[in-house]
């Protein structure tokens, strides 16, 4: 059997990022957390119930579609592993749903969740309405302006929204406002967090979700020489790679070139645990900048940090300029029209299969986290 | 003798350390210097306000530590730093800045015991007293660990929220902190929440003494002169003094 839980060390270390730096009024709910989906995920049942989900309701497996023409051009074999197909249209369903069925497990009876695309906030509100929870979703009010069309879906689907106004008012300020709102309803409520991020358990957590994207991909193909995916939080990432971490497929993280928080970020703590995150000479968070709402998080996961400095993994950026061009020259060439997001990793491998980064004849699994609909207005702006 | 702790973001006005004078000379026997952090994850509406106009007007923690080093206080200082702030130039740097510039005590609300090891032995060998804070959602070993591992005061936080002040004080600040006394001989702080001279006198009905911080900002981001806040806290010390 596959590493099971490869669990982290300690209080979630992943050498020296991860950790759980939280206001002591969070630790026991941080602790509660973590035992509850320990157990959970030991539990035949509890696994079954998941599985059961995510294969009547999102819909999984979700296809390995080969990119017939863009394979042809470029001179690879890629491989698109279809999230964009899942219900809610992202991979963050796979993440929510195993969070709201443990939340009920634990016997809340609400969710709190931040956004930033709102992908994840619709996917709680989805995940809320399934199993009969209640819905918090904290969100900048300037992603609220940038994101209507998910603010509405949400808010058919039951959930509250509420507007976040301090500082950037985006991702980070929607986040920092629902652990200060979680202290508030520990009791009763459980935080649904969005990505591989958080104080330990969430990167532990939220990675086990997802690593069911790379357990099917890597189920899916013969061996890949690349595999590829976006990473803003690092939450589709990590479970892509998780999936091929013993394998000796190059493992490729994009980041958003004004969010690049490996590749232009130092050591910090932001949110409850240490990785890499992007600030100033005085240590105060600057704010990302990305054409995609999902990858404006001055932060990255910790297990990235983690793979970046192994060099298991490596990361690079791609710009708000070449994700447009790949977004036309996805939906052009094979049809998909992919969310901004996902949008980075086709960037990456447009660029690195022209330079020469992926060889000619290489095998490529590209995760395709998310559909476009939400990026309709974006892009409508800009033609 | 009760302890009347008042917070001050620092840097929130171009006067604010006028703010830590009127503090002292309304009686304060110690006073907690808020670093502004970008995003303050253990704080309420008013002190992210407050932090908030004090980055917009370019502080940063190596200015105000620099402002502080010039005053002549009398009373202890005592740093209220997020986790961030501190290891950024690593905890060693950043003890031995706050010791140059005459602080002796830090808190950083975001920093909880399981993870305090490293600061708390770099505040160690720099001459820093960790005050560490305990909830009341916090279980009873806990309690009785920080009890004894926090230096110079135990902070008891008043209620499950973010600072901000609350309208009535909560049983659970009255619990929290008698489970503490159990444990340390040192005093035991009331804080989150505490409102005015009235909450704040019957918290050290049982507790050692109060925090107060957000009722301090709240009437600074409003235009309150150093005199006035001098005023309220003269207000609260009376009240605590019984
Ligand atoms: C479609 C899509 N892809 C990727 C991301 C980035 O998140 P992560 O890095 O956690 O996968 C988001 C976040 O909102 C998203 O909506």
């Amino acid at each position: 059997m596959r590493a099971e839980s490869r669990r982290p060390a300690g209080l979630g270390r992943f050498g020296e990022y991860g950790g759980r730096f939280v206001p002591e009024s969070l630790v026991p709910a941080c602790d509660e957390v973590e035992r509850a989906f320990t157990e959970a995920w030991a539990d035949p049942v509890f696994r079954a119930e998941l599985d059961h989900l995510l294969s009547v309701y999102v819909g999984r497996p979700t296809p390995l579609t080969p990119a017939m023409r863009l394979s042809a051009e470029l001179g690879i074999n890629l491989l698109l592993k279809r999230e964009d197909l899942t219900h809610t249209g992202s991979h963050k369903i796979n993440n929510v749903l195993g969070q709201a069925l443990l939340a009920r497990r634990m016997g809340k009876r609400r969710l709190i969740a931040e956004t930033g695309a709102g992908q994840h906030g619709v996917a709680t509100a989805t995940a809320g309405a399934l199993l009969g929870l209640d819905v918090t979703v904290f969100m900048g009010e300037r992603d609220i302006e940038r994101q209507q069309l998910n603010v509405f879906r949400m808010k058919m689907l039951g959930a509250e929204v509420i507007p976040v106004t301090a500082g950037s008012r985006t991702l980070k300020d929607a986040t920092s406002e629902a652990f200060r709102y979680w202290v508030t309803v520990v009791d009763d409520s459980y935080y649904c967090l969005g990505s591989a991020l958080g104080p330990h358990p969430y990167p532990w957590m939220v990675r086990e979700l997802q690593r069911v994207i790379g357990d099917e991909a890597r189920a899916q193909c013969a061996a890949p020489d690349f595999v590829v995916a976006c990473v803003g939080g690092g939450s589709n990432a990590a479970g892509t790679f998780a999936g091929f971490l013993d394998t000796g497929a190059r493992l490729v993280g994009v980041e958003a070139a004004g969010g690049a928080a490996i590749s232009a970020g130092s050591t910090g703590v932001l949110h409850g645990f240490r990785s890499k995150v992007l600030q100033d000479e005085h240590g105060q968070i600057v704010e990302a900048h990305s054409i995609s709402a999902g990858l404006d998080y001055p932060g990255v996961g910790p297990e990235h940090a983690y793979l970046a400095e192994t060099g298991r993994a490596t990361y690079v950026t791609a710009d708000d300029a070449e994700v447009v061009a790949a977004t036309h020259r996805l939906a052009r060439s094979e049809g998909i029209l992919c969310a901004l997001e996902s949008a980075h990793a086709v960037a990456w491998v447009l660029r690195a299969a022209a330079d020469g980064t992926i060889p000619q004849g290489s095998t490529v699994v590209l995760t395709v986290s998310g559909r476009g609909d939400k990026d309709m207005a974006t892009l409508m702006e800009l033609s | 003798m009760k302890m009347l702790v008042p917070y001050v973001t620092a840097g929130v006005t171009e006067n604010w350390t006028d703010l830590l004078r009127a503090a002292v000379d309304a009686g304060a026997d110690a006073i907690e210097v808020g670093l502004p952090f970008s995003d303050p994850t253990m704080d309420g509406p008013v002190i992210q306000q407050a932090s908030y106009r004090a980055l917009c007007r370019g502080v940063h923690a190596t200015g105000i530590l620099d402002e502080v080093s010039r005053l002549d206080l009398g009373v202890p200082l005592i740093a209220f730093a997020y986790t961030n702030l501190v290891l950024h130039r690593g905890a060693g740097t950043f003890c031995a800045a706050l010791r140059d510039a005459g602080v002796t005590g830090l808190i950083a609300p975001d920093l909880p015991i399981d993870e305090a090891g490293p600061v708390s032995l770099a505040a160690e060998q720099h001459g820093v007293d960790v005050v560490l804070l305990a909830s009341p959602s916090t279980p009873a070993r806990r309690r009785a660990e920080i009890a004894k591992r926090s230096q110079r005061f135990v902070y008891a936080v008043s209620v499950m929220a973010p600072t901000g002040e609350q309208a009535s004080l909560r049983s659970s600040g009255r619990e929290l902190v008698t489970s503490l006394k159990q444990h340390t001989d040192l005093p035991v702080l009331l804080g989150f929440g505490i409102s005015g001279a009235e909450q704040a006198a019957a918290a050290c009905a049982y507790a050692d003494g109060v925090v107060v911080g957000s009722a301090i900002m709240r009437r600074v981001l409003d235009g309150a002169a150093p005199a006035e806040i001098g005023a309220l806290l003269a207000g609260i010390r009376r009240a605590v003094d019984g």
